[in-house]
């Protein structure tokens, strides 16, 4: 049996990782969507309409592009790029976010919930809400909310309800913390649309399985453009999303090294970087089992980079797991070596990535050099938008770096 | 199987002989420094609180509802941990060694300690049971078999969505007592009423011997006396804790605490 069909087990776990820790009040409601899940999105006519959306909705399939002049530029190896900046709202969590609506639909749900860090999760369920007809509840932190105005205001056109969370450090976690609040009152009647491979069964599952679509079309696409396989297959890692849906593509293909690149922010020590599996620890957060980032009390550190889309002391309990059996290797890119990558990107290939997608881009650009004969596929999960005022605000236009 | 009996066991036999409800009061450790906290805790019994529930502070206290998530906040900038919580229990027993402690809160912590050294450290603090709202009757090898085993009470939670093909899975390692939380949602967040909770403690009753405690909801001497009169007792938490949020002295936190008691034993 492949390695998709098999894990995680009937329980949520992957290895080790995983489960559902849940407080007896959120039981009943995860069981719900995990039999709801098992039942309508295996169905002809589920299947369908997604197809459907996936193509004339969102874009989709996103191509697979070669970046000739930036190989040409650091040498060695050959590098391409899945690109889900070009999917409909401009990153890969529309992916998931529509099959999330869609299931809604099904269940008959009439509000879509979650918590969202950068927005880029809010706005891509806020999109789904629309289409398909539902109410939507955006849980953020507020000092997020004032650092991500232009998402806000993407939410609030789309006709989501945001919700500012002010306790705690007023970001991501706290938002889900206040989300999973809200959702217990409501659940009959809602569905709690988590933003990424995170969070109690059958969430680490489901998400990767809606993100699956994108190591589908970049295998085929990769095969189809070279004739054989990429050697390294390379995304980014907050909670890890869009590393999910691209390696799954690949994970059975042992001659495809899979490379999970998290954030060291701006220095090694604990509270500067979000670098989860490089110097985490087991543990357990917002109902799951997984790797933690802990402080010296073992709760769960601050954390910091320059992408907020991959500002989690957590991750993926699958990508805990491909770490700890082999099947995956994970490594960091800083701040600075993102900023670069983000510039590089910018000025060589006309492609403006999301912070969060130029440390996938600074991996390739640093590993490159030493494979020659090689070839390393990325995913470029996002487009950039959204962070122009705040690198050239910070940053100017990569002159000092 | 038979256990050795808790303090916990031996307060609800008292309880019973003097045909009274249980009064249970939750603080959270540390809040809104340790020694405030420390100071409520020692006045507990006196105010007619039969056992206390001791919050342990945690950073994602997803089940929790504004009030209790502040309270943790507030202990934890002040420096509290899981030690500094079972010293302050280790302190209260000094002067009262008679009145159960239940610890409540969240796995993490306590996994990172290690179960072992956890349940050694609990035991020789005076902690008689643990409420551990993250750890579903799945997990019952990680900590509540090892917990029994060391002598603590493992009380869970039950809920109106726990339907009767689960409520057996969570009774199974239940022990103390089962604390049913009359709302479906987040700690201190909507009201209780007695005619709610009656038939659904009826409910639980007809399936365990061991005592039901409702929770949830319940902020004045009425409705206190009112769900204690359909159950076992009752718990307070979210209204004494906005109590001591909002500054208030701790002798007049104490007179809350005791017209609740009061109320309590009404029922």
């Amino acid at each position: 049996m492949g390695y998709l069909k098999s894990t995680p087990n009937k329980d949520g776990f992957f290895g080790d990782y995983g489960g559902a820790m849940l407080p007896p009040p959120l039981e009943p409601h995860f069981k719900e969507i995990r039999e709801a899940y098992e039942r309508i999105s295996k169905s002809a006519d589920y299947i369908a309409e997604l197809r459907h959306i996936r193509k004339h909705f969102q874009g989709r399939p996103t191509p697979v592009s070669y970046f000739k002049n930036l190989s040409d530029l650091v040498g060695g190896a050959r590098i391409y790029a899945k690109r889900e900046d070009l999917n409909h709202t401009g990153a890969h969590k529309l992916n998931h976010c529509m099959a999330e609506g869609l299931l809604a639909k099904f269940m008959g749900k009439k509000k879509l919930m979650a918590e969202t860090g950068a927005g880029q999760h809010g706005v891509a369920l806020a999109t789904a809400a629309a289409y398909f007809g539902l109410e939507c509840e955006i849980h953020m932190g507020e000092i997020d909310i004032a650092k991500e105005a232009p998402n806000v205001t993407r939410m609030k056109l789309l006709g989501a309800q945001v919700v500012p969370v002010g306790f705690g450090g007023r970001s991501l976690k706290e938002a889900v913390d206040s989300c999973f609040g809200s959702y217990m009152e409501q659940a009959d009647t809602a569905l709690f649309a988590i933003g990424s491979v995170v969070g109690p069964h059958p969430f680490p599952m489901m998400v990767r399985d809606f993100q699956h679509v994108v190591g589908v079309e970049a295998r085929e696409q990769f095969l189809e453009m070279t004739g054989e396989l990429p050697d390294m297959v390379a995304a980014c890692v907050g909670g890890g999303s869009n590393a999910m849906g691209l390696f799954s593509g690949f994970i059975d293909d042992e001659d495809v090294s899979l490379h999970g690149v998290e954030p060291m922010g701006t220095s090694s020590k604990l509270g500067e970087h979000a670098a989860t599996i490089t110097f985490g620890e087991d543990g357990d957060i917002h109902g799951f089992r997984t790797m933690v980032l802990k402080d010296e009390k073992g709760e769960p550190a601050p954390v910091h980079t320059v992408a907020s889309g991959l500002d989690y002391p957590g991750v993926g309990p699958e990508h805990a797991h491909l770490y700890r059996t082999g099947k995956a290797n994970y490594t960091a890119c800083d701040d600075k070596e993102a900023l670069n990558a983000f510039f590089a990107l910018s000025r060589h290939e006309g492609i403006i990535p999301a912070l969060e997608s130029a440390h996938a881009v600074a991996f390739a650009m640093r590993e490159a050099p030493k494979h020659p004969g090689k070839s390393i596929l990325i995913n470029l999960s996002g487009r950039g938008d959204k962070d122009i005022d705040y690198v050239t605000e910070n940053f100017g236009f990569g002159e000092d770096l | 199987m038979t256990r050795p009996t808790t303090r916990i066991d031996d307060k609800f036999a008292a309880l019973k002989a003097d045909g009274k409800k249980a009064f249970v009061a939750y603080i959270m450790a540390g809040d809104t420094d340790e020694a405030t906290s420390l100071e409520v805790m020692k006045g507990l019994p006196g105010a007619g609180v039969d056992i206390i529930e001791l919050g342990i502070p945690f950073t994602d206290p997803m089940a929790d509802g504004p009030t209790i998530q502040l309270a943790g906040q507030r202990a934890l900038e002040g420096g509290m941990t899981l030690q500094k919580t079972l010293d302050m229990a280790t302190e209260f027993r000094k002067f009262d060694d008679a009145t159960p402690i239940v610890l409540m809160g969240y796995y993490n912590p306590i996994y990172n300690r290690g179960v072992d050294r956890f349940l050694e450290d609990a035991k020789a603090a005076g902690i008689d049971g643990l409420i551990v709202v993250d750890l579903p009757p799945e997990e019952d090898e990680e900590l509540c078999i090892p917990a029994q085993a060391a002598g603590l009470n493992f009380i869970r939670l039950a809920t109106p969505t726990t339907d009767d093909k689960r409520l057996p899975k969570v009774l199974q390692n239940t022990s103390g007592f089962v604390y049913y939380v009359s709302i479906t949602g987040i700690t201190g967040a909507a009201e209780a009423s007695a005619a709610d909770v009656a038939p659904e403690v009826a409910r639980i009753k007809a399936a365990t011997d061991i005592p039901v405690i409702v929770g949830f909801g319940v902020n004045t001497p009425e409705k206190a006396e009112a769900i204690a009169g359909v159950a076992d007792g009752t718990v307070v938490g979210s209204a004494i804790v906005s109590q001591i949020a909002a500054g208030k002295p701790v002798a007049e936190v104490l007179a809350f605490v005791k017209s609740l008691a009061d109320g309590a034993h009404r029922g």
